[in-house]
């Protein structure tokens, strides 16, 4: 068969990632210790090389693989975010210097998966591009030196993740029953109401389930603030960003049968205002920084879904707007994190204390990122979510729009409780001081220009979020 | 379409937010402060075509600045300013320089800091009286939150935690669903651009429901009465330059945004909850003065009279004749120049006793006349004292609620005398109280003269020679006044059951649900 490489490119950039990781990882001893040094850089090229192909376009290996502007917007944003998780991570103290390449190796294969899993546009391929990119996860969340809570983090995980897709694999026997096909362009002709057919619906609620899980949407989220607690701060990084995202672009793939009215986008709105909810109250009463960010996740993944039930092309190209900026707003924070906890462990909102004369950019960085997460103008949590609110109005669902905007206010409490520590109480003496490198500032500005530049000037992102949006029939 | 040399409005907007920039380059403290004062005056210097250039005939947008912003949603950078907003700009802008001079040695710690919110919060109160957009009015709006919180939460009192907690949580709730409420314009109206709203005529099922989702997240603003209990615990915590602009301008983005959005865009709900936001808007005004009447901290003396004194304003706009409407717009101007300037009079002489409290600072007049001076004189202005500029306020407000039904007018009458009754209770003690507590305080020095003679000047200006203003207003208010009368009557047709209409409406989203 005669295949053009071309439309594969930043698939294939992470493989040649890969490729040298697994090389580095089977050589010699000396060897392992040298990922800090070239792998930050070449993480660079993945998001170069997707930013060439974002014009691409074509259907591959029978129709199983698509390369469109939904696929090539996604990939950009995890090149993006990979590389974003590998310099915060080149510089992780629970990493034993033994684990260094098997520990990138997996992050670069889970990446890889994430990239193949927003050009699935088949069943059974998008399981394999979703496995790839979870077993690798499920490798790297112990990797925490000799924390038992890591191990403990590790095996919540997998189990929840053994189950959940085992659920969903049994959900796709019963759409290929239901349904007689496995190809999404096939299965979005079809009626998917339960009236018509019930056992395909039947099987898209397990499949879909499945996809929650990922996505830590309520009631799947129970794993989502304990992993996070129990990774090292740069694994949660990668945890709470990159895998949403394949999550989200799967969603938006089957968005074309969520029609308002059928059963299944009423009971998808109905856990993504459950899940808002749930998320924010429970934050409210955490200390641990990464639980926060682990419950806001979540709550983060009910707005979301307000895009994906509008079942118009601005409300998909919204959702994937907001998962863009999602990523960079929790990167933002998880920069700090990193960089504050200097010796690895959690980090308490008393850790905070005093960030913004002890390192002015982090504390500016964590201002920007929370704030934006809260949805505060003009960052790009504000953005996203008056993009969700205008493509959900009026079509059906406006009281789960009212319900995020009360959730909103909600949110305020712990996010500003961040910022609160950060600016307006003073460190106690003999606290570890945080990274002040020239590195950690310069990630801590770029990072919050990222997110600032996305509020205020996102006419460009959107226009090619638009396209991603029409892309789905 | 005026032609200037430059964008006046971006300029007034954006030139306080890159001089903030510039303070990062900048050290010593003093250097700090200079610099601030230069950048404020400077601002004032550029907003001098807003003056000359002004069409007091002209009901119309004036300085209109309009682009794109993201046009896939038609969000516009739209800027604007009419006789509703005109006065409020220069308030802001005038308020600014009294900010600095006012703190120039109260605040001590985090100067760079303090500054850098100072120029950040004047930015954003420029933006949100000027937008025309309804995005972009949200972003302002929001914008001014996070420097307010610090102010009070850095350079604050010793409950500094719990108030300025109590104010961000307060005010965000409130403007969550005005968000929505914006994305719900959009769509009904397919447009944020304010000026293009107020030509449509929305159902008055629409109205009564974005009506309630404005005046939720403005009242909490003003703040009206069941919603104002954020302002004291804010107003007593915040530093001097902090209550100076909460009372000076934030206060007032609530009530021009009755004017700017209840009004025009929904006139037909505003007519129909008009007897609601009178009644709450008088229990402001009684409640406020009487609450006054038994502190004994100073400051919170002013925070209630505040909430007495915005709600002359409320009142006045929700009387719809132009007696009401140019008192409230007047009421908005006095109680900031005002409120402001007896709020840096209590932080003068809290420089000096160390205490808010009314018994640690009694006997003043006899040691510090040109202070009590001072005092004096804002205290009459508040209580409305013929020949100050309060007086013109209430006075129209009186006469606008006596001509719409004279029982509200009636109502009113204790409100005003209760708001003699405690400041003169406030200034005798001030003034004649037994000195228990006086050590050797030096009188008002140059600086503080300086910033208190700019609002004296403006209370006996507009005290005793109103016209300008008048002038200024009256073109928007008159055209405002007939828009929401036509706008009602338009509507009226529709509204005969309104309570059986939002019962309709909430079975309507019941079922949606359950289908």
């Amino acid at each position: 068969m005669n295949v053009n490489p071309y439309p594969f490119m930043p698939e294939l950039s992470m493989f040649l990632i890969i490729t040298l990781l697994f090389v580095q990882a089977v050589g010699s001893e000396r060897m392992r210790h040298k990922v800090g040094v070239w792998l930050p850089i070449a993480s660079l090229l993945p998001i170069v090389v997707s930013l060439f192909s974002l014009g691409q376009e074509g259907l591959f290996f029978h129709g199983a693989y698509q390369v469109d502007p939904l696929s090539q917007f996604f990939k950009v944003a995890i090149a993006i975010g990979f590389s974003v998780t590998v310099f915060n991570a080149s510089r992780q103290p629970t990493l034993l210097d033994e684990n260094r390449s098997d520990y990138f190796l997996f992050l670069s294969i889970s990446g890889w998966g994430l990239m193949m899993l927003a050009s699935s546009v088949e069943l059974i391929t998008m399981y394999l591009a979703l496995e790839l990119s979870s077993y690798a996860l499920y490798a790297i969340i112990a990797l925490r030196a000799k924390d038992r809570g890591a191990a403990e983090a590790a095996i919540k995980y997998i189990m929840f993740g053994a189950v959940s897709t085992a659920v969903a694999l049994y959900g796709f026997s019963y759409i290929l029953a239901g349904m007689h096909t496995t190809y999404l362009a096939d299965l979005v002709q079809k009626t998917w109401s339960f009236e018509a057919a019930p056992m395909a619906v039947t099987g898209m609620a397990l499949f879909l389930l499945g996809m929650f899980y990922k996505l830590a949407l309520f009631p799947f989220h129970f794993w989502c603030p304990d992993v996070y607690e129990g990774a090292s701060n740069e694994t949660a990084a990668f945890v709470a960003t990159l895998p949403k995202l394949g999550a989200v672009v799967i969603l938006i793939r089957l968005a074309a049968m969520f029609k308002p009215g059928y059963d299944i986008t009423t009971v998808i709105a109905v856990l993504g205002a459950l899940s808002m909810t749930f998320g924010n109250l429970a934050a409210l009463a955490q200390q641990d920084v990464k639980r926060i960010l682990g419950y806001s996740s979540v709550a983060h993944a009910g707005y979301i879904m307000i895009g994906l039930i509008s079942g118009t092309a601005e409300g998909l190209a919204a959702a994937s707007f907001y998962a863009l900026a999602y990523v960079a707003m929790n990167l933002t924070c998880f920069w700090v994190v990193s960089r504050v906890s200097v010796d690895g462990r959690n980090l308490q909102l008393d850790d905070l204390n005093g960030l913004h004369n002890r390192a002015p950019a982090l504390a500016f960085a964590l201002a920007v990122g929370a704030f934006a997460l809260v949805g505060l103008p003009p960052m790009a949590g504000f953005m996203g979510k008056l993009f969700l609110f205008s493509s959900g109005w009026n079509h059906g669902y406006n009281w789960l729009i009212i319900i995020a905007g009360i959730n909103t206010a909600i949110s305020i409490y712990y996010y500003l409780g961040m910022v609160r520590h950060a600016y307006t109480k003073e460190a106690v003496e003999g606290t570890p001081l945080p990274d002040t490198s020239a590195f950690s500032f310069a990630g801590a500005a770029l990072l919050s220009l990222l997110v600032l530049g996305l509020g205020m000037m996102p006419a460009g992102v959107f226009d090619f979020a638009l396209k991603v949006g029409s892309v789905v029939p | 379409m005026q032609e200037f040399a430059y964008p006046v409005l971006t300029v007034l907007v954006f030139f306080p937010l890159l001089a903030a920039v510039g303070l990062f380059f900048l050290k010593g403290d003093n250097t700090i402060r200079v610099y601030t004062l230069g950048v404020s005056i400077i601002e004032l210097v550029l907003s001098f075509p807003l003056f000359a250039g002004f069409e007091l005939e002209s009901a119309a947008f004036q300085f209109v600045e309009r682009m794109d912003w993201v046009r896939q949603w038609g969000v516009e950078y739209y800027l604007g300013t009419d006789g509703i907003s005109f006065l409020m700009v220069v308030l802001t802008i005038v308020v600014l320089p009294l900010c600095v001079l006012c703190s120039w040695t109260y605040i001590q710690t985090r100067v760079k800091e303090f500054h850098f919110c100072l120029l950040f919060m004047t930015a954003a109160c420029v933006g949100v009286f000027t937008a025309l957009d309804l995005v972009l009015f949200y972003v302002f709006w929001e914008a001014m939150l996070v420097p307010m919180y610090l102010l009070i939460a850095v350079w604050g009192g010793p409950e500094k935690r719990y108030a300025s907690l109590k104010f961000f949580l307060y005010t965000l709730a409130g403007s969550a669903l005005l968000l929505v409420a914006i994305v719900a314009f959009r769509v009904a109206g397919g447009t944020f651009a304010i000026p293009e709203l107020m030509e449509q005529n929305f159902t008055f099922n629409f109205q009564f429901w974005a009506f309630l989702a404005l005046a939720l997240a403005f009242a909490i603003k003003v703040p009206m009465f069941p919603f104002h209990t954020w302002l004291p615990a804010a107003h007593v915590q915040a530093p001097t330059a902090g209550s100076l602009i909460l009372a000076s301008v934030l206060l007032k983005m609530g009530t021009y945004g009755f004017l700017r959005f209840n009004l025009p865009l929904t006139p037909a709900a505003s007519e129909y909850f008009a007897p609601l936001m009178i009644a709450i808007s008088i229990a402001g005004i009684l409640y406020g003065g009487i609450v006054a009447l038994g502190q004994n901290d100073i400051k919170k003396v002013i925070a209630y009279s505040s909430v007495g004194h915005m709600g002359f304003v409320t009142l006045g706009i929700f009387l719809f004749n132009q007696r009401g409407l140019e008192g409230a717009l007047f009421q908005m101007l006095n109680h900031g120049i005002t409120t402001g300037g007896l709020f840096m009079m209590i932080g003068a002489v809290y420089e000096r006793s160390h205490s808010r409290d009314l018994d640690d600072n009694l006997g003043l007049g006899k040691y510090m006349p040109a202070y009590m001076f001072f005092w004096g004189l804002f205290a009459l202005s508040s209580f409305g004292f013929p020949g100050t500029n309060s007086f013109v306020g209430e006075i129209l407000v009186f006469v606008g609620a006596f001509e719409q039904n004279p029982w509200i007018g009636a109502l009113m009458v204790p409100g005003a005398m209760v708001a003699a009754a405690y400041m003169l209770r406030v200034s005798l003690k001030l003034a004649w109280g037994r000195p228990i507590s006086w050590k050797e305080w030096p009188d008002l020095n140059l600086r503080e003269w300086s910033y208190l003679v700019i609002p004296a000047v403006f209370v006996l200006y507009i005290g005793l020679a109103p016209g300008l203003c008048f002038k200024v207003m009256d073109a928007s208010l008159i055209k405002l006044e007939k828009d929401v009368k036509e706008g009602a009557k338009i509507v009226a047709m529709e509204k005969e059951n309104a309570a059986q209409v939002s019962a309709n409406l909430a079975l309507n989203s019941l079922k949606g649900i359950i289908k």
